[in-house]
């Protein structure tokens, strides 16, 4: 996985609240491979009516939104079914940092799993950083060292959990972390299936 | 040591171990599921040439994909037969239990999970589904992870995760006929916001819960998490102990006196204090369906849909406006005005056996004035309606009759709502398009579906429950 310290780039605003994971990705595209690039089907149906045409109003349909890194959005981003498609999209459509004011706790997790910056600001914040794309000012800036989002004259402060933001910087995975403490999981695991034998007993024995 | 801990933080701190600097700690795993949606995982897993850590400790079950007209998977499309294969080849690769497609035991995994007794009060418990909070209903501690964790899991029976803060809803009082666990989830939901519980883990106590049936309790857990919470419980009883009797993956003989001297001690100490804390009176609460696209968007039946002119907040005016175009609704018409094309009934939500008869008894000798589909939430339930006779009172009402799986809830499998048709569902979310694209979505409990099918619009359950209906 990458790692993620700074980021410059342009940013896409959808200034839409509870945008659920089954927007992100509509659930028939989910039994693609991963390797066909899930980048095509992030927000499918709002980007395209039902007889397939493209809705030129959406923001991320405008020729900008093509170079966009960042994405900036309302609050409960993410929220709802827990498929981590929802990130694959984003990430294979290049993005790399969602600004909102809340994330779904799942989408949150999966998120930081693959690379992508989850950055929570307080609502005003957002708002502002909205108004400054709304009127064009590019490109954001994305400082993960020092938790700051940075739009021509604005400059805001974001949060993200200490084990996150380490994770992001070092592009770390999570098995690997748990694979160096294999040791206290195998001491723990002695210990626990005796102490709870009943927990597997009738597992076992199938 | 003083007694004020949660049931959360008992379940919490048996599995913990370790807590890192920055405050994860690494959890123990007692059981996981994986669906066929999970092939991402294995690829993860089968990319790093990992082997699974505890094979015996993940289940294997075919249900967001299935088909529920038939079981003939030459009859489906390539893609989703490939998708329930590689569930085939991936579990048996991996020596994971597969209850497939052709297993008399196959079914949804939060209908599944309890029904076997895989679900067990204290086990931590994780699948890649969201709904997983449907197993706390047993006591467990149980949430939905993604695809990454789901690696995690496998390869090594641990997940890192925050404590999440604490919140108790209490409710108490008599719930009235007419009125279920899917009713008190939707009025709570929209009392607090679909955001209200995020971080939390959930604990649902009172004289209503204590008098709900255990498939009440998984209808209760499962809807937790439409309120953004991680978890949803409920600390097992006497109806805990007396439902896991004789469930076929549950302890017996020594080890089941081993896990009762434990369960017995699985509840919240009396001096325990939440982080937040709500009450809620059943007799309050009205049958409620959803008008618009969160959960949150949910309103008594005898409401009318909300007008966005007279709501002060221009956001709020402007989100209510854009559900109500989505919806196809008028605002100020009433409810039971409200037209609908078709029903669903089914889902993890509401498809077991006791919400096909409560469906069932309301539509006993009556036709369906719109067609729809029931599909029950395991294979075992479907044969269980059957012996009863359910199945023939929603064929003589005008239903279709399925195989069991996740179907019209998520629409996977292809059991798809049109654009713009409008579907009275027992499910759990009305997102935008969850039904398919374009798809509007009210949600209800089964009994005001049909009712809703009886009438061919939204209706008052409670219109149809003569004196001798028990609700
Ligand atoms: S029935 Fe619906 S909510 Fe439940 S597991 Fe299946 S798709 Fe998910």
């Amino acid at each position: 996985m990458d790692a993620f310290t700074q980021l410059t780039a342009k940013a896409c605003s959808i200034p839409v609240a509870n945008v659920d994971t089954d927007q992100l990705i509509p659930a028939r595209f989910m039994k693609e491979s991963r390797s066909v690039g899930y980048g095509q089907f992030l927000l499918y149906d709002l980007r395209y009516s039902a007889d397939g045409t493209v809705k030129p109003d959406f923001p991320l349909n405008s020729s900008a939104a093509d170079e966009a890194r960042i994405m900036v959005t309302r609050r409960n981003f993410g929220a709802g079914s827990s498929r981590e498609a929802a990130v694959y999209a984003l990430v294979d459509a290049g993005y790399r940092c969602v600004i909102a004011p809340s994330f779904g706790d799942i989408f949150s997790s999966s998120a930081v799993n693959n690379g992508l910056l989850p950055a929570v600001v307080s609502e005003a914040d957002c708002e502002s950083l909205l108004i400054k794309l709304a009127s064009d000012i590019q490109p954001v800036t994305v400082d993960l060292n020092d938790m700051s989002i940075r739009c021509g004259d604005l400059c805001i402060k974001f949060v993200i959990n200490s084990i996150w933001r380490t994770k992001l910087l070092n592009g770390w995975d999570d098995i690997d972390l748990t694979q160096a403490h294999r040791e206290e999981i195998d001491q723990f695991q002695e210990h626990y299936l005796q102490k709870y034998a009943w927990s597997v007993s009738n597992l076992l024995t199938k | 040591m003083t007694a004020n801990k949660t049931l959360f933080d008992k379940i919490w701190d048996a599995h913990e171990i370790l807590c890192s600097d920055g405050g994860q700690s690494l959890l123990w795993i007692d059981r996981h599921f994986v669906h066929e949606g999970s092939f991402h995982a294995f690829n993860k897993l089968n990319g790093r040439d990992l082997p699974l850590r505890h094979p015996e400790l993940t289940f294997g079950l075919a249900d967001h994909y299935v088909p529920t007209h038939t079981r003939n998977t030459a009859l489906v499309p390539e893609k989703i037969r490939q998708v329930i294969e590689q569930l085939v080849s991936n579990t048996s690769q991996h020596g994971v239990t597969l209850l497939g497609l052709d297993d008399p035991r196959q079914g949804i995994v939060h209908v599944v999970g309890p029904e076997l007794g895989i679900t067990l009060p204290g086990l931590i418990m994780v699948c890649g589904d969201s709904h997983t909070s449907t197993h706390g209903a047993l006591g467990a501690l149980a949430f939905g992870i993604g695809a990454s964790e789901v690696a995690h899991v496998l390869a090594t029976q641990t997940l890192w995760q925050y404590k999440p803060k604490s919140m108790r809803i209490i409710i108490d009082g008599d719930l009235s006929p007419g009125v279920s666990a899917k009713d008190i989830a939707l009025h709570w939901i929209a009392k607090l916001g679909a955001e209200s519980a995020r971080g939390h883990a959930v604990e649902y106590c009172g004289t209503a819960v204590d008098a709900m049936s255990i498939e009440a309790r998984l209808t209760l857990c499962n809807l937790t998490i439409e309120g953004g919470a991680r978890c949803g419980m409920i600390a097992p009883d006497e109806k805990t102990f007396t439902y896991l009797q004789d469930r076929p993956f549950a302890p017996k003989g020594k080890a089941l006196d081993q896990a009762m001297d434990y369960w017995k001690k699985l509840k919240t100490d009396n001096d325990a204090v939440f982080d937040r804390e709500f009450r809620f009176n059943a007799a309050d609460i009205a049958p409620t369906v959803t008008w618009g696209v969160s959960p949150e968007q949910a309103l008594p039946i005898s409401a009318s849909v909300p007008d966005p002119s007279k709501i002060a907040s221009s956001e709020d005016a402007q989100q209510v406006q854009d559900s109500l175009d989505y919806m196809g609704l008028v605002p100020g018409q009433p409810l039971t005005d409200v037209k609908i094309d078709q029903v669903f009934i089914g889902s993890c939500t509401n498809g077991r056996l006791e919400d096909l008869r409560s469906a069932a008894s309301i539509l006993k000798g009556r036709k369906s004035k719109v067609p729809g589909i029931v599909s029950p939430g395991s294979t075992q339930v479907k044969k269980a309606a059957e012996a009863e006779g359910l199945d023939q009172i929603f064929i003589s009402a005008g239903l279709e009759w399925h195989e069991s799986g996740c179907s019209m809830c998520v629409g996977m499998n292809g059991d798809l709502v049109a654009s713009g048709q409008r579907c009275a569902s027992s499910t759990n979310r009305n997102f935008k398009g969850r039904q398919g694209p374009g798809s509007r979505t009210h949600l209800m409990s089964p009994m005001m579906v049909a009712a809703a099918a009886i009438s061919g619009n939204l209706a008052d359950v409670r219109e149809f429950i003569s004196q001798s209906t028990v609700a």
